[in-house]
């Protein structure tokens, strides 16, 4: 029997994991994006166990809302991406550093 | 065959109305000439103005829930959501030359300009995580997408790319804490989320969704160390969108707090004031300590923005009514300086020439003394200097922290603050203490000089009259 807890440390593993490679990454924003659907997937594990074992059906309802949004957001995402390599001509993460101060 | 309802949907007219307005300006700037591109402007400045119409007209005294208690009508939604319309009008009509003189006076900013609007009104009368998570989205796709507007600029592609990512992790990280505040209990509509949460200790689980959802909001309101993405997008980001970013969305950001912390959570009032005294000291501190060291008046602007925040949390983070009108105060305060300042970034610019850096400001007064007062009012507001009206903005928020036995906190506010005066002064000393070096006069179309010199003057007069607009939001927060 699989219980609520476990399920849970999935979720949170899986959060970490998309985090872990926001922040550590240094290479290709492609993976960037990876991560961040990684993330949303996380968020989505959590909310059907919570969903499963409350016995409640808006959690999953949720969890479709949240697919669709990542869909679009992947969408933006790429566009931005598109943009960004025809003026740079590079998508590596450590170019991105005309703007600081 | 169960009964079926008409729900009712009046309390959401406004928001049902714009929606349709868009779909129609999207079409019809399809059949736009680009010469013709002045139509989608005026359709779209109408649709927020038929749109503040409907609801002024649909007005009611006490709060209306409206499908299924996703959706919530009251006193706070109601002036946010006109401040909204407001400063985007505004916006619009300051972006107008600016879009044109750059070739990217597109339909796309208007109808993504109006999502966002839609987003931000369905963001404060959000009454369940789905509609806070559904206008949040609205509204950041569409700032993502029209930071890159400007498809050639590298600066602008760069500024939207780490926007969007930023972004992105931000949403996450408040879904992450939404997902536990629902398993904790056991329902996503604010109101029960307030009653299972009661006033009982909190246990592990809760507090660390607490952390998210405040991580989350932190985020997108800008608070250090959440502020990284704020300062590149302002400055990268072409000067019409910086404006609309800075203005109508923090009114968004700031309901989207109440609504979360305030009627989802208050009952874990003394674990998350903690936090945002961190946020607050943090943003004042670091946002008034690094504006200064910045040369670029978009940048230098933009730690404003971050040193801004610090002192709206401090009206929230008392956590009694009179600390939420106060803070309310001080964001419609802020939009209305910020929508000036950048608009006189806006109105100093001209074809092929940005005027970004303070140097560009040097002189303004033997240019034209009448912009360079407008531009000094609004600094000594944004500065708190008395009476404009920055200045009965800080001393509410002060005052309400002192009220509930935080002096310190104060103290700290009011030592940022005057750091924080340098950089607004030096303006004004290179405004009217240097000589020009480009003596070329002002050129900008008699509207928007019409409405910055109106702009600057409402920082006057609501400096030397705040009663009204300080009832408006005790009023607000009350009903």
């Amino acid at each position: 029997m699989i219980a609520l807890s476990d399920v849970l440390i999935l979720g949170a593993i899986l959060f970490s994991l998309s985090v872990a490679g926001i922040f550590l990454n240094r290479k290709n924003v492609i993976i960037l994006l990876m991560a961040i659907e990684l993330m949303l997937l996380a968020v989505n594990m959590n909310f059907i166990a919570f969903a499963y074992f409350l016995d409640d059906i808006a959690g999953q309802i949720f969890v479709f809302f949240i697919l669709t949004v990542a869909a679009a957001e992947a969408a933006i995402g790429l566009a931005i991406l598109v943009v960004l390599f025809r003026n740079r001509h590079s998508i590596d993460v450590e170019d991105l550093d005309s703007l600081k101060g | 065959m169960t009964n079926f309802q008409l729900a009712n949907v009046t309390p959401a007219a406004p928001e049902i109305f714009l929606l349709g307005a868009i779909c129609l300006v999207l079409v019809i700037d399809l059949f736009v000439a680009d010469k013709n591109r002045i139509i989608t402007y005026f359709l779209a400045q109408l649709s927020l103005l038929m749109t503040l119409v409907i609801t002024l007209f649909t007005i009611s005294n006490d709060t209306q829930l409206a499908f299924s208690n996703l959706f919530v009508r009251d006193g706070m939604a109601d002036v946010l959501k006109i401040a909204i319309y407001l400063a985007t009008f505004v916006v619009f009509l300051y972006a107008k030359d600016y879009l044109r003189d750059r070739d990217i006076f597109k339909g796309e900013f208007y109808t993504l300009g109006l999502f966002g609007v839609l987003g931000m009104m369905i963001l404060i009368s959000a009454h369940h995580l789905l509609t806070i998570y559904l206008g949040l989205e609205l509204l950041s796709l569409s700032m993502y997408a029209m930071v890159a507007l400007q498809r050639d600029s590298r600066s602008s592609s760069e500024a939207a790319m780490k926007y969007f990512v930023l972004g992105a992790i931000a949403s996450g990280m408040l879904l992450y804490g939404m997902s536990i505040i629902y398993g904790v209990t056991g329902s996503l509509e604010l109101a029960n989320v307030a009653s299972k949460i009661g006033n009982q200790v909190p246990g592990v689980l809760l507090s660390f969704g607490l952390v998210f959802m405040i991580v989350g909001i932190a985020f997108k309101l800008g608070a250090v160390p959440f502020h990284m993405w704020l300062p590149d997008v302002y400055q990268g980001a072409p000067t019409a969108v910086t404006l609309y970013i800075s203005s109508a969305p923090k009114l968004a950001a700031f309901a989207m707090m109440i609504r979360l912390l305030v009627d989802g959570m208050m009952g874990l009032h003394e674990h998350w004031q903690g936090i945002l005294v961190i946020l607050a000291v943090l943003s004042m501190g670091l946002g008034n300590l690094l504006a200064i060291a910045q040369g670029n008046i978009k940048r230098m602007l933009a730690y404003s923005a971050i040193s801004h925040v610090g002192f709206l949390l401090l009206g929230v983070l008392t956590g009694t009514d009179e600390g939420f009108a106060t803070s309310m105060f001080y964001t419609l305060a802020y939009v209305l300086m910020s929508l000036g300042g950048f608009g006189m970034v806006i109105m100093l610019s001209r074809r092929g020439f940005e005027a970004e850096n303070l140097d560009d400001y040097k002189g303004l007064n033997e240019r034209s003394p009448w912009y360079a007062f407008m531009m000094l009012i609004l600094m000594f507001s944004m500065a708190g200097v008395p009476p404009f009206l920055g200045f009965w903005a800080k001393l509410a928020v002060l005052e309400q922290v002192i009220n509930n036995g935080m002096l310190w906190l104060a103290i700290v506010g009011v030592i940022s603050s005057i750091i924080g005066a340098f950089y607004y002064l030096r303006i004004i000393k290179l405004m009217y203490f240097d000589k020009a070096e480009d003596t070329s006069p002002l050129s900008s179309s008699p509207d928007m000089q019409v409405m910055i010199s109106f702009n600057s003057l409402a920082v006057l007069g609501l400096g030397l009259f705040p009663g009204g607009l300080m009832a408006l939001c005790i009023n607000a927060i009350a009903g």
